[in-house]
């Protein structure tokens, strides 16, 4: 498991202090003039060496990403935007991050700034996140008093402005295009890729799309080398990783761990085992609300990294674990989930808008017990109308649980499907039904 | 998203104090200056907190005109956004967050505790004026499940005889401290030793 030497976020819980005197002495700023002394292909091939993947739930190659970003600025000017609209249930990492490693983050933006030639920077974090926000702003001010940041940044003879912009409350945000538009001053609902946002972003502008994490693990990479940091965890999967772990567990906390590290030792090791132990378990959701959930007995030996959980049919998504014991009717927490997609869906597609009130409605009727038979099928049916019919991977995400719920936990479903149809008491009044669906077997 | 509803009875008009036109030119910096729109967001945040944490009708007009933009998109942004209130809340407002992880650690008990305390629906003021409640989705802060949030603040490791304290604290105008109810440590595990850590 992780060795302590090998842990980033060593500020974590805030044992050692988060002001910038304090971050000095974890060597942050230490040597950032030297980094960027080397120059951006540099950067970018220690990353691509890293394999550092994307922390924001897609996974998508980071170095590869910023390779993306034309080479020579053009007429339009090149953004760098960090991803801090953190709304995944079950995942709060990057509050910690900005409450207590503001420095790494701060450090991150200005060496990602030059290997994709940015001169402006905004950090788009979520309007509840008010405090934290203000935390940052300080630690900003802060870099920029000690000429860390803004002209002439570290004497490496770049320049970086960072400013903040506050979302307010919508989840759909933490999408990349539907980020862009909330900070151009639209309603934030994505838009169609390509072109991507590398060549037409922010105000048509070539933009790179961090998340907070992916950014903040950035400064300490290429400190001790990408060799490194990619060799710990698995290949293609490499390096360490908050998770979040939430939900019926006796102690609930944010750990750093190796990527690859077997779910059961997170939970047992860290969170301090299942409420009722661990045969209490039920199911857990690995990578926040919108990965599908996984089974007991694959819980057993599931290792936590993109490719293992892709093959158990699930995601690593955000790394947000929810653990679900025994005590809790499974129906009705995805229903809860289901009802969450209900409420933040932008609107923009019409599968989706449509779509996931289909899906909470039926599961609401399940949950209670008034639902029939036939309306497990349909409910699979919508699923799969849903997903991939979107503009944006919210169809997805709000498809995948309850798919996740119908692969595994059928039977449960089942057994509180035993309304009788009303299209059966209304059989006698021949003008309310359509005669044709009384055909149907279970009609 | 949500379903929001405009006040019926709307200040005739609005705008914004000496020190929030200072704060909205600062707010304008940040942007380019093609780009004014950009500052919708945050200048609708400046009017909500200049008119006791609502939104009027004018206050949209007003922002608008200032940024050359038409009165409809604000609008559409003001309604888009579920932390913009159209509506005047209590000066204590309590956002209680019902998503799974804290629906799994009881949140269900803390609404019904809210019910009970300060008002019967979501969205109503409590008798003596102080308080108003509000299910909200996912607060991003799923390891210290159960919280809530009033107005900037969160309250979190809730278990009943603690979110009873905390919303009598509200409703008697004398808030106590944020943070975790537990006397927990930030994000780490409770069982383990906390010793040196600092608290937020």
């Amino acid at each position: 498991m992780l060795k302590e030497e090998d842990k980033i976020f060593t500020n974590l819980y805030n044992q050692h202090g988060w002001s910038i005197e304090d971050s000095f002495k974890r060597k942050d700023w230490s040597n950032t003039k030297e980094i960027m002394a080397k120059g951006k292909d540099w950067i970018i091939d220690e990353i691509k060496l890293s394999e550092l993947r994307g922390r924001g739930g897609a996974g998508f190659p980071t170095g590869v990403k910023w390779s993306f970003a034309p080479k020579k600025v053009g007429s339009r000017p090149h953004y760098l935007v960090i991803n801090a609209d953190e709304s995944e249930p079950g995942t709060c990492k990057d509050r910690d991050i900005i409450r207590f490693e503001p420095q790494k983050l701060l450090e991150g933006c200005l060496i990602t700034s030059l290997a994709v030639s940015a001169h402006v920077c905004y950090i788009y974090i979520r309007g509840e996140y008010l405090n934290e926000g203000r935390r940052l702003q300080k630690a900003i001010d802060e870099a920029y008093e000690k000429k860390l940041i803004g002209k002439n940044a570290c004497n490496s003879g770049w320049d970086l402005d960072i400013y903040i912009h506050y979302g307010a409350g919508a989840y759909i945000c933490g999408e990349e295009t539907a980020l862009l538009e909330s900070l151009e001053g639209n309603k934030g609902q994505p838009r169609l890729k390509p072109p991507f946002p590398a060549l037409v972003g922010l105000y048509g502008c070539p933009t790179i799309v961090n998340n907070v994490e992916t950014i903040a693990v950035v400064p300490t990479i290429l400190r001790k080398g990408g060799k490194w940091f990619a060799s710990i965890g698995r290949p293609k999967n490499t390096g360490t990783k908050i998770f979040c772990i939430s939900g019926n567990v006796n102690s609930p906390c944010n750990v750093e761990e190796e990527m690859g590290v077997p779910l059961k030792y997170l939970i047992e090791k860290h969170a301090g085992g299942v409420v009722g132990g661990w045969n209490n378990l039920q199911a857990v959701i690995p990578g926040g609300s919108s990965m599908p959930l996984i089974p007991k007995d694959v819980c057993e030996t599931i290792k936590m990294d993109f490719d293992s959980l892709v093959a158990a049919k699930s995601g690593l998504g955000t790394a947000g674990i929810v653990v679900i014991n025994k005590d809790q009717d499974i129906v009705k927490c995805m229903t809860r989930i289901a009802r969450f997609y209900k409420h933040e869906s932008c609107g923009q597609c019409t599968p989706c808008r449509e779509g996931v009130g289909w899906m909470w409605r039926i599961l609401e009727r399940t949950a209670k017990g008034e639902a029939t038979k036939q309306d497990i099928n349909l409910l699979s049916e919508v699923t799969t109308q849903i997903e991939g019919h979107t503009i944006c991977a919210f169809g997805e995400g709000a498809a995948w649980p309850v798919q996740g719920l119908l692969r595994h936990f059928r039977k449960e479903l089942d057994k509180k499907c035993f309304s009788e149809p009303i299209i059966k008491k209304k059989r006698k009044i021949p003008y309310l039904v359509d005669q044709h669906l009384l055909e149907n077997k279970d009609a | 998203m949500s379903i929001k509803k405009v006040h019926d009875q709307q200040p005739e008009n609005f705008e914004f104090s000496e020190e929030n036109l200072q704060a909205a030119k600062n707010i304008l910096k940040k942007y380019p200056k093609t780009n004014k729109k950009s500052a919708v967001m945050p200048l609708l945040y400046l009017a909500q907190k200049q008119n006791d944490n609502w939104i009027p009708l004018s206050a949209l007009k007003y922002i608008g005109k200032y940024l050359s933009m038409p009165y409809i998109n604000v609008y559409e942004i003001a309604t888009f956004y579920t932390m913009y209130n159209l509506a005047p809340v209590g000066k204590y407002f309590i956002q209680v967050c019902t998503t799974s992880p804290c629906l799994l650690r009881g949140a269900g008990e803390i609404v019904k505790l809210c019910q009970k305390k300060i008002s019967k629906n979501q969205n109503q003021i409590s008798d003596n004026g102080t308080c108003s409640w509000t299910e909200v989705e996912c607060l991003g802060a799923c390891i210290s499940a159960p919280l809530m949030q009033v107005n900037d603040d969160y309250y979190e490791d809730l278990d009943v005889p603690s979110a009873e304290k905390i919303l009598d604290s509200f409703l008697e105008n004398n808030p106590v401290k944020p943070g975790s109810s537990k006397n927990r440590t930030n994000s780490s595990p409770e069982n383990k030793k906390t010793n040196g850590i600092n608290n937020a």
